[in-house]
């Protein structure tokens, strides 16, 4: 099985209506000015499922990522083409308000960047901008969503404390809870556990998994053994290519493709 | 040359050493049962002392690449496959070891019409081969010279299945023979497992270059 290609995607999830693959993206080339990022990528990502994304630095992965969110859209020159279709909506047709995407898509970034508030003020700030306001169910929401980062336990009693205070492990947990308050559809990680020691990222990729009952997450990380253990899906980028998709077990143990191989065992160029 | 690959050369050159080691058992066994030379039945024995030491320093091999470099794709499956082939050579070093116990134990030589009639030359040379033909595909990264192995092993299966009726054949027709074809009949089962053990290691030879499982998958032996 190899996931590279439309029909090869609804082959493997035949019992899948569309609407149940969480997104997808169908003949995606992005531009950065002259520089081809990626080349015509098709691609399905199942709901309540994590995928992984790897490759070698520049081949196209966290550019992929960003289509999710229109995140791309900030730096001059791209021009995307092809179908980026989250629950089956193209999020990059006229009249979609970028703002209203990102409610839907919770993004957590390399380095955890809480904002100079308190612990409490970091997973409310999105609520109240979303229109929020009612102090009752945000205390609820606030306390729902530390717990399913796992950070509860250890902040309930310190609510009020300056998020700084945090150690990085926690910073990065508190910015999962910032991003799980808002309930989004689609959870974007870009190598969320690169800048945290063994015990901190042991603790995150325990989270991801447990996410996964309740949310559909797109991981990108340069450390195989973490996409091993996290994922259910991973992808291979290359140059801008996607050069094989499929069920992780099958990448770590029996990738089809040599440029797989090589890569993920070390052995690239 | 990465520092993995470097230690899975090693690995394979070490499981390659035992792998000389139990084919040479298994010769010794062979020339021991026909000369009736119980000198090299004790050599089987000291030597099964060291086949069983490098089955104990593969596995330590094993799990330390495992743990230290996490091998993912073929470095994984190599040393899964190497793993098991550790286990499956040791087993066949305990069966020329058991048949060198036979011979020690053993009072007088095996007449030669016993061994003609059990077919017991027949079943040494082709446990041989098909030990000898994994090692050059395991050497090799070859998984055709496999290939030919399942059909030896049905050789030795259909030998060993007709060995009740003809050891007690022999038996009524020899009965001071007895002894000696009850043993005989030992080794016929020794043999027949060592058929075993190298197609299980065919089998791993193909997982590791192919990433086919085919255990279990073998037509059920009739009993």
């Amino acid at each position: 099985m190899n996931l590279t290609n439309t029909l090869e995607i609804q082959e493997t999830f035949p019992d899948i209506a569309d609407e149940m693959l969480k997104a997808q993206t169908k003949d995606v080339n992005l531009y950065y000015k002259d520089f081809h990022a990626l080349k015509n990528i098709n691609f399905a990502i199942k709901a309540n499922t994590v995928t992984a994304l790897i490759g070698p630095s520049g081949c196209g992965k966290s550019t992929f990522l960003r289509l999710f969110n229109r995140m791309n859209d900030l730096i001059s020159g791209v021009k995307i083409t092809g179908d980026v279709l989250l629950e089956g909506e193209n999020i990059y047709k006229k009249g979609i308000v970028v703002d209203e995407l990102r409610k839907s898509v919770g993004m957590v970034f390399q380095k955890p960047n809480p904002f100079p508030k308190s612990i409490y003020e970091n997973v409310a700030y999105g609520l109240r901008v979303n229109g929020y306001d009612h102090k009752d169910s945000i205390d609820e929401i606030v306390e729902r969503s530390l717990k399913q980062a796992a950070l509860w336990d250890e902040v309930k009693d310190k609510l009020k404390k300056s998020a700084y205070e945090l150690s990085g492990g926690q910073q990065q947990r508190l910015c999962i809870a910032r991003a799980l308050a808002i309930e989004p559809s689609l959870i974007l990680m870009d190598e969320p556990a690169s800048a945290l020691d063994p015990l901190s990222t042991s603790k995150i990729e325990e989270l991801i998994y447990d996410l996964k009952n309740k949310y559909t997450i797109v991981i990108v990380t340069h450390n195989m053994q973490q996409a091993g253990r996290v994922s259910d899906y991973t992808a291979f980028f290359y140059l801008g290519e996607l050069i094989e998709y499929d069920k992780t077990k099958t990448m770590f143990i029996n990738p089809q493709n040599i440029k797989t191989q090589n890569y993920i065992t070390g052995r690239f160029g | 040359m990465t520092h993995l690959d470097t230690e899975i050369q090693e690995l394979k050159s070490d499981v390659m050493e035992m792998w000389s080691l139990v084919i040479n058992q298994l010769k010794k066994s062979q020339e021991a049962i026909l000369t009736f030379n119980k000198q090299i039945a004790n050599e089987i024995h000291v030597n099964e002392k060291r086949v069983d030491a490098f089955e104990l320093k593969l596995n330590m091999d094993c799990e330390k690449i495992l743990a230290l470099f996490n091998p993912v794709a073929i470095d994984l499956r190599f040393v899964l496959a190497a793993l098991k082939i550790n286990y499956n050579l040791e087993r066949i070093g305990d069966y020329a070891n058991g048949i060198s116990h036979i011979i020690r134990d053993a009072d007088k030589p095996f007449p030669k019409e016993l061994l003609e009639e059990t077919r017991i030359l027949e079943m040494f040379e082709t446990s041989i081969e098909m030990i000898t033909e994994a090692f050059n595909s395991f050497e090799k990264e070859d998984k055709d010279l496999v290939a030919n192995l399942f059909y030896k092993d049905k050789k030795l299966d259909e030998i060993n299945l007709n060995s009740n009726k003809q050891i007690c054949a022999m038996i009524r027709k020899n009965p001071d023979c007895a002894e000696q074809s009850l043993n005989l009949l030992a080794v016929i089962r020794k043999l027949e497992r060592v058929g075993d053990q190298t197609l299980n290691i065919a089998e791993e030879i193909i997982f590791f270059i192919e990433a086919k499982v085919l255990r279990h998958s073998r037509p059920k032996k009739k009993e």
